[in-house]
């Protein structure tokens, strides 16, 4: 269990050093993004001109206010509450993202499934859980809202984040095929039984 | 008792915006407890993030969660209470929107089939109202919950039939828990519906996520189920964040209602640790805010 400080974009190399419960603080650039984001650059053929190259993102739709673009908020939006939704819901979407753009890191809540795992083993990715919920905190390590794109689904834009230790995020699926996710589902699953016994279910 | 609606207006705003920053005190005592009893490193750590996020929320006035969340407003009349009821509805919906554009908050509310958003956090039949009537008199109680995404996906109903009995219930408890996993956002409270008709199961079910910790079932038979199933799910290992651990869940929470002959239906409805909601009461003393 090792811990690794990354200023992003981060090289394959680095991906595949990192296992399953180390954990990982970035500094940088994070990309936002969401269900309707992806929903639009891998179903309805849209683009966008950011470079996501040996980048993160994270699974997310801020609370932000319009505000005067300046120095401060280049964008025009200044970040309220920066949070981490349910990552399952966007599973089909990893390969692409790796795939088409180059995408490294997958920061989310809840886990991803079969499908991911074989992406980040296939391409060079890993999964890095937040805790779900703690977006008060999780607002803290966000410096600025550097830039945004497809803001037409605003407030599932795709938004570029300035980070200053974001983390510590923990490696819940690796690029060796492991994930924490499998394992634990299991482990509850084989209680089932015993569970159910406990409640006189027959 | 009159109820000015202006009043009311500017409740259902602030309502929201205070139940997005501040935990009832019952769920803190929730997450601090789970936090001591918990055996497993990693969730400690995870448990101690979230305790962390609740004094980060406080302490910057900020929301607790990014997610909105869907509105649901409860609105308890009491015996006593003369109000429009139509114009009291509309008074909520002006002060949900207001919530939104004032703060601002993320409008999490889109029309389920073109998905347009239209940033007031309302829409066709959203903010939920449920109106109901209370015993006191002079009391008009608003309680506003909004209800996160993570875990209002971890919703079901079974129809079961009286042949398949309790253990089909208590069987279906541990299923949805067990499919639901991290995504719920664990702890969570996990709402139970027994009985009723099918809208009504699954309403009970939220009822149940949405109770304050430490409140019993007010039916007997519901109370010993809760008891029973709050243990057990706590064995299961699914843990805070679904990462492993023995705080999968704070309680389960049981509502019932009689049903048909034929009938057995049960709902689960399920509540994030970020288990938010706040409450104005108007009586002739005032307004107050509390949980």
């Amino acid at each position: 269990m090792a811990h690794y400080d990354f200023n992003t974009p981060v090289a394959e190399a680095a991906i595949r050093a990192l296992r399953v419960n180390d954990t990982v603080t970035l500094n940088g650039t994070l990309y936002g993004i969401r269900d309707a984001t992806q929903i639009h650059m891998f179903d309805r053929g849209r683009k966008t001109r950011f470079d996501l190259a040996g980048h993160a993102v994270i699974h997310t739709a801020p609370n932000v206010k319009k505000v005067q673009a300046s120095a401060a908020h280049p964008a025009g939006y200044a970040p309220v509450c920066v949070g981490t939704t349910t990552s399952a819901r966007m599973e089909r979407f990893t390969r692409p993202l790796m795939s088409q753009y180059g995408v490294r890191m997958i920061i989310g809540k809840g886990g991803m499934l079969a499908d991911s795992l074989a992406a980040f083993a296939e391409l060079g990715g890993v999964y890095l859980a937040i805790v779900g919920g703690a977006a008060a905190l999780e607002t803290t390590w966000i410096e600025q809202i550097e830039d945004v794109d497809l803001d037409d689904l605003n407030p599932e834009s795709l938004w570029r984040f300035r980070v200053k230790g974001f983390g510590p995020l923990l490696v819940a699926m690796d690029s060796h095929g492991a994930s924490l996710y499998t394992g634990l589902k299991q482990a509850a699953a084989g209680r089932r039984a015993a569970v159910l016994a406990s409640l006189g279910v027959k | 008792m009159d109820v000015d609606l202006q009043q009311v207006e500017e409740a259902a705003k602030e309502l929201y915006i205070r139940a997005l920053k501040i935990l009832p005190p019952d769920i803190k005592a929730g997450i601090a407890a789970l936090a001591r009893g918990e055996t497993d490193a990693t969730a400690k750590s995870i448990l101690g993030t979230m305790i962390r996020n609740i004094s980060v929320a406080e302490d910057n006035a900020n929301l607790l969660c990014q997610d909105t969340g869907i509105p649901i407003y409860n609105v308890a009349i009491g015996r006593a209470v003369t109000v429009d009821g139509y114009a009291l509805k509309q008074a909520i919906r002006r002060g949900c929107e207001r919530a939104t554009r004032e703060h601002p908050l993320r409008s999490s509310v889109v029309h389920p089939l073109t998905r347009m958003n239209e940033h007031t956090s309302c829409g066709r039949g959203v903010p939920v109202i449920n109106i109901d009537f209370s015993e006191s008199g002079e009391s008009l109680s608003i309680e506003m919950i909004p209800k996160g995404s993570g875990s209002e996906n971890s919703s079901w109903l079974k129809m079961a039939i009286p042949a398949e009995g309790v253990d089909a219930i208590k069987t279906f408890v541990i299923d949805c828990v067990l499919e639901s996993g991290g995504k719920s956002c664990p702890p969570t409270v996990v709402g139970v519906g027994v009985g009723g008709t099918a809208d009504l199961c699954v309403h009970l079910a939220k009822q149940a996520a949405t109770r304050p910790l430490g409140s019993r079932c007010a039916d007997a038979e519901g109370a010993e189920l809760e008891r029973a199933l709050s243990a057990a799910v706590n064995r299961l290992g699914v843990g805070p964040q679904g990462l492993g651990g023995d705080a999968t869940a704070f309680a389960v929470h049981v509502e019932t209602a009689a049903t048909h002959i034929t009938m057995n239906p049960v709902a689960v409805n399920m509540q994030c640790h970020s288990a938010r909601r706040a409450r104005a009461t108007f009586t002739p003393a005032g307004l107050e805010y509390g949980f």
